[in-house]
């Protein structure tokens, strides 16, 4: 290089190309979501497509699973808000709070607390305060043990160590409780009538009613309680949170503690559900739970319980109503890809979510 | 400040034991200690159940006693304080199990817990009982816990001689498939037999010589490792380079003649070792030197495993049904494998630019978990009934051809041949890696890991580079997948869980990220030992709790050595380097520090 | 010839207007200082033209064309390289890694050449090398030698700085940026750097654009100075007048000063 006025010499790249793909990505994944509606459509109108209680009951199973995706949600949610990384392992908090559920309502039932109406509503109390208390104490242990350390490492550093409690605690209740997956016993009959006009299932409407109460105490801690401002203080910014007067450790542990309690009624739900828990539970609905977060905005709680129900909806109802009528069969089979994929659709169209984020300045990138 | 011999703190050493008696219990109810009791090391003293269980308070002890040394505070005496913080942390520690044997005795739990019953107390109490069994686990815990810290005490002579001792008769004791293996096909089955005692597990009067020969060994060559590595420092460069070369083509060599010597179960162990180095060194390019956090790695491990399949198999599933993919398609005739295989690796490659451009920008984070979507979104497709007729959906894809290479095929049923193979695109792989991570294109990956928008201000395009590294991955984990249909004969959408892709990154995080040798090391520690996601290791007893071990394993190397357990060797010696050096050497230079000269000038 | 022309170039965070309908140009071979009070906007200012931050409106030329929507590297690659003001190495690379990377831009080898070692790779290779200990020999002894070798992070304060200025030189730049070269050094450290930076143009033919705090520095090197406040320009031309300039005073003082 000699010294006195060089022109910059030869250049090459240019990433256009990369661009190029990305827009027709996103023009193929609208073609194909547009064929398959237009397809639907019709079906519908030739008469051979679903039936009105069909469609009712996609809503109605959507909503109810979308619901529990939402509380999930939560949990990441508040936790990207404050500290800025996945918590990879909210999921298995919420296969703690549903192993628990097992548990407690099993002993409950051999008691002979399961049935009549007044004796089920105060088991199924008992069953939800354990599991929250269960929940609530992993997430705890997670904290202290595995997050803490690294509160000021680069954000990757505790995703991986997410990644590993994950493994980890699943391998954990694996050889614990053992492989085979554990059946709750049946609710009351009462339970699985169907109520009102639109002939929901009374587990159902139990899940939605519970999720929705979950929800208005969280509003109320966040939005009312001292705690809760200052957890949004210390998501806005921790340092100036701190010369507030603010304990930030106390905070963080707070904002683990309440998704951990959410991880746990939700976890409780599913158990009603679906009457099945297994060391694996937690894995689909975790990545699940936070797609609806994405969707919603992350650290958006609001958002979050949306986006739970939107990709509750979008999950039961897509296949029938887009990959079906494209002729693929067996659609329900892809039910988890549908979810997945709409995590990559999100990203690639609105990364921000529907509603948008709330991060603290360091973490919008 | 002198302090006298007891005074320790002891509330920090009975928390340190409290935690360890709990991990003991832990470790007994996952079934840990009763799974791996089966295993002997030593015949009749020591069984792998036992050597985990036992290990807990030790460590304990050593812990405990390790106290911090704050700076400009004067360093405490060794002594018997530190025996007795072991001890009291061992103590604390056989408590808990104490305890833990009443309520074992007390409650049934069984209804939850398998592992809860009889089975539990007899190793816990060793066989007495609970009222004894009590006394012992106290007495057990409070011995190994002082053993722990008097650790402390020892010379560092002493250390290295008991951890030399320690590590070989264990190396011995792990390794009896492959030396009886060994012995067995030169000749000598019956040093084997003398060896090992009939049940498994080096018999005991063998592990003293054992013992014997490797204390006279460790005194005998005391010093002289150091000594050769000075002498290899002292080198000028073309001496290295022709001594690394003589390295080379010994490891070359060995890697030849060696599985010669070995017989089928071990060498099917080197070949499966020799699948997963190739992941980790992809995945090494990707995590380790462009810090792109890709989980679904796996995923192009799976699309070479069914492109060689679908390609290589005559009775593959579409070339039997009548259906679209038959028709589209039927013209492809049946390839041979390496005819195939270039074909699989620019399919693998695309694969891999399909995943990573829309990926590609989006943060870290998220990167991550819609690479671990992308990689359940493709399995999901193998398994689904809608590609069934091309892929064969959960049946998978059956009677892959091996490898044809000329003289013979190489396929599942010799697995010599396969690690051969398999040896040779490690190589390659090595080779690969090597020569792009010393390039143009190594730099600008480590400079995007380091810090990426400045990266990008010095004039790197982040985006292609970190597609490239992508990509580059992807191809490295087609070569195994390649090799896996090939050597398996059959592909499963069930081989290619996500647990592999966090198999591999343990694996590339233990080796040290970024760090070729390291890598390796780490395929070849882990998977040889504990074994891979459905492939036994050498403690094939671990494969109920392989996944438990790899699981902590990467919570504990994030949290303790996120540089890996064999960190680059280079870096360390620098890091010990300081900025008071370079004073010394600048004024060496040049005599009056420069800075007065800048001072005349200005 | 303008090198660099900047027209009312305005960009804002949320609520914040951190740069308010800036014109600014910088001819060829000119040294401009541009100095403000903390939070001014100046280092905002650098980003905008670097690709680091794209505007709200206006226009940025450099050469006569629009590198408004390019990305960083793009910018980069057309002739301008920049030092952080909060010294953003690369630490884990060694330093002569940091410098020889940075000329990314100025080569094209990508698989073959690396993977076979072809004569031309060989060929680039030396020539970064040589560029590289070109640029970190500009600093006299103390980045070359046994340090080349060494990883970024060993590295003093004084010699972060120097090499981050041999990072962006490497990348054989037009027109060069450098964001409070001199924070943090001490006064001769301080006084051998401004020798440097006149090195820099008349021995390497940058043009050069500096934000500093350190007047004396400013003073001894600018042929010109802007000096911001509130993302406007309230003053400008030789270091005498800008620094009796009634506005200056004041935007340095505080408005109370003023009043009185
Ligand atoms: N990315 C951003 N988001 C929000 N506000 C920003 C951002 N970057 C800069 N600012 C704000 O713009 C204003 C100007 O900042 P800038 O860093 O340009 O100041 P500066 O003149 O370089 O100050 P200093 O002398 O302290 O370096 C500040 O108030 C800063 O907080
Ligand atoms: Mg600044």
């Amino acid at each position: 290089m000699t010294a006195t006025q060089r022109k910059p010499q030869k250049v090459w790249k240019t990433n256009n190309w990369v661009d190029l793909f990305l827009t027709a990505i996103r023009i193929g994944a609208m073609a194909f979501i547009g064929v398959g509606l237009l397809a639907f459509v019709l079906e519908q109108a030739g008469g051979e497509g679903l039936t009105g209680g069909a469609i009712r009951g996609l809503f109605v199973t959507g909503i109810s699973q979308g619901a529990m995706y939402g509380l999930i949600a939560l949990g990441y949610s508040m936790v990207y808000g404050v500290l800025g990384f996945i918590n990879f392992a909210h999921g298995e908090v919420f296969m703690a709070g549903a192993m628990s559920g097992w548990i407690t309502s099993t002993i409950l039932f051999e008691n002979g607390m399961w049935e009549g109406e007044a004796k089920f509503v105060l088991a199924l109390l008992i069953v939800l305060v354990i599991a929250v208390i269960v929940s609530t104490l992993a997430t705890i242990l997670i904290e202290r043990v595995a997050y803490r350390p690294l509160r000021e490492s680069p954000r990757l550093i505790p995703l991986i160590t997410s990644i590993g409690v994950s493994f980890f605690m699943q391998n954990a209740v694996l050889g614990l409780f053992g492989p085979a997956s554990k059946t709750l016993p049946a609710p009351p009959p009462w339970m699985s009538a169907e109520y009102t006009f639109l002939r929901i299932e009374g587990t159902k409407i139990l899940v939605l009613v519970i999720a929705a109460v979950s929800m208005a105490g969280l509003w109320v801690f966040v939005e009312r309680t001292k705690t809760g401002k200052a957890m949004r203080a210390v998501a806005e910014d921790k340092e100036i949170a701190a010369l507030m007067g603010i304990d930030v450790n106390r905070t963080i542990v707070t904002t683990f503690a309440v998704g951990g309690a959410m991880a746990g009624v939700a976890g409780v739900l599913w158990g009603l559900l679906f009457r099945g828990v297994s060391a694996l539970t937690g894995f689909l609905p975790g990545i699940k739970a936070f797609t609806a977060a994405v969707i919603g905005g992350v650290g958006n709680l609001g958002g979050s319980m949306a986006g739970g129900l939107l990709l509750g909806l979008v999950e039961s109802v897509a296949p029938l109503v887009i990959l079906k009528p494209l002729g693929i069969p067996a659609v329900s089979q892809l039910k988890d890809a549908v979810a997945f994929a709409v995590l990559v659709l999100i990203l690639l169209f609105k990364p921000t979510g529907l509603f948008g984020e709330r991060l603290a300045a360091e973490d919008r990138a | 400040m002198s302090r006298s011999a007891t005074d320790i703190d002891a509330k920090r050493s009975t928390y340190i034991g409290l935690i360890a008696g709990s991990t003991v219990v832990f470790m007994g109810l996952v079934g840990i200690g009763v799974g791996l009791n089966e295993r002997m090391l030593i015949d009749p003293i020591l069984s792998l159940g036992y050597l985990f269980v036992l290990t807990v308070p030790f460590v304990a002890g050593f812990v405990a006693a390790n106290e911090v040394v704050l700076e400009g505070m004067e360093e405490p005496e060794k002594g018997s304080r530190d025996l007795l913080a072991g001890g009291i942390a061992g103590l604390a520690g056989g408590l808990v199990v104490g305890l833990f044997l009443v309520v074992l005795n007390r409650f049934d739990l069984s209804e939850w817990m398998p592992r809860w019953g009889d089975q539990l107390l007899d190793l816990f109490s060793f066989r007495q009982g609970v009222g004894l069994g009590i006394v012992i686990s106290l007495v057990v815990g409070a011995v190994l816990g002082a053993f722990g810290g008097g650790i402390h005490v020892l010379k560092p002579e002493a250390k290295r001689l008991l951890t030399i001792v320690g590590v070989s008769v264990l190396t011995l004791a792990i390794l009896e498939a492959v030396v009886d293996d060994f012995l067995g096909e030169i000749g000598l089955k019956s040093l084997a037999r003398l060896l090992y005692a009939s049940g498994g597990g080096l018999a005991f009067v063998p592990a003293l010589i054992v013992v014997a020969i490797a204390t006279a060994l460790a005194l005998g060559f005391k010093g002289k490792g150091t000594e050769l590595k000075n002498q290899y420092d002292a080198m000028d460069e073309g001496e290295q380079k022709k001594y690394n070369t003589y390295m080379m083509f010994a490891t070359i060599a060995t890697a030849i003649i060696l599985p010669i010597f070995l017989g089928k179960i071990v060498n099917e162990l080197l070949a499966n070792i020799g699948l997963f180095v190739l992941l980790a060194l992809g995945l090494n390019i990707v995590v380790g030197r462009a810090g792109i956090l890709d989980i679904g790695y796996v995923a192009f491990f799976a699309v070479g495993a069914y492109a060689m399949a679908v390609l290589t198999t005559p009775e593959a599933p579409w070339r039997l049904n009548d259906t679209f993919a038959n028709t589209a398609f039927s013209w492809l005739p049946v390839l041979p494998w390496l005819v195939a295989l270039p074909i699989v690796v620019v399919l693998t490659g695309f694969v891999g630019l399909l995943i990573g451009t829309p990926v590609i920008r989006m943060r870290g984070d998220y990167l991550a978990i819609v690479t671990l979507g992308f990689g359940e979104i493709i399995r999901l497709l193998f398994l689904s009934d809608w590609l069934s007729p091309t892929l064969g959906g959960s049946q998978g894809i059956r009677n892959i051809p091996g490898v044809d290479i000329g003289i013979a095929e190489v396929n599942g049923t010799d697995p010599r041949a396969v690690f051969w193979l398999v040896a040779v695109f490690v190589a390659l792989a090595i080779y690969i890696s090597h020569q792009l991570e010393t390039s143009r294109i190594g730099r600008a990956w480590m400079a995007i890991r380091e810090d990426e928008p400045v990266a990008e201000a010095m004039g790197i395009n982040t985006v292609t580079t970190k597609l490239f590294a992508f990509v580059t991955g992807a191809v490295l984990a087609s070569f195994s997948g390649a090799i896996f249909a090939a050597k398996v004969g059959s592909t499963f959408p069930n081989s290619f869980l996500l647990l592999v892709s966090i198999i591999i990154l343990v694996v590339v995080i233990v080796g040290g990220m970024g760090n070729i040798p390291g890598v390796i090391v780490g395929a070849v520690v882990l998977i040889g030992i504990l074994g891979g996601p459905k492939q036994p290791g050498l403690l094939a007893e671990f494969s109920e709790f392989k996944l438990l071990i790899y699981g902590a394993l990467l919570v504990f190397m994030m949290l303790k050595r996120p540089e890996g357990l064999i960190p680059n060797a280079a870096r360390t010696r620098e890091l010990h380097l300081e900025e008071a050096l370079q004073d010394a050497w600048l004024k060496g230079e040049k005599p009056g520090s420069d800075d007065d000269e800048a001072v005349a000038t200005a | 010839m303008t090198l660099l022309d900047i027209k009312n170039v305005t960009i804002s965070f949320g609520g914040l207007t951190a740069i308010d309908d800036l014109n600014f140009h910088v001819e060829e071979g000119e040294i401009v200082s541009v100095i403000g009070p903390n939070g001014a906007g100046k280092t905002t200012f650098f980003n905008l033209i670097t690709g680091l931050a794209s505007p709200d409106h206006g226009q940025i030329n450099f050469e006569g064309e629009s590198i408004i929507g390019l990305d960083p590297n793009e910018i980069t690659a057309r002739g301008i390289g920049r030092t952080f003001q909060n010294v953003r190495l690369f630490p884990q690379m060694t330093i002569l890694e940091n410098v020889m990377v940075a000329q990314h831009c100025r080569t094209s080898q990508k698989i073959w050449g690396p993977l076979f070692r072809t004569k031309a790779y060989k060929e680039e290779e030396a020539l970064i090398r040589k560029n590289a200990e070109e640029v970190l020999g500009f600093f006299g002894p103390r980045l070359i030698g046994y340090r080349l070798h060494q990883p970024a992070f060993v590295l003093s304060y004084a010699n972060r700085r120097r090499l981050e200025i041999a990072r962006a030189m490497a990348t054989q730049p037009r027109l060069l940026m450098l964001d409070e070269p001199v924070a943090g050094m001490n006064p001769m450290e301080t006084a051998e750097l401004t020798q440097l930076i006149g090195k820099l143009r008349s021995e390497w033919g940058f043009t050069i654009v500096i934000i500093e705090h350190d007047m004396r520095l400013v003073r001894d090197v600018s042929d010109r100075v802007v000096v911001l406040d509130h993302g406007v320009t309230i003053a400008q031309g030789s270091y005498d007048h800008v620094s009796t300039h009634p506005d200056v005073i004041e935007a340095y003082l505080g408005r109370s000063a003023g009043d009185k």
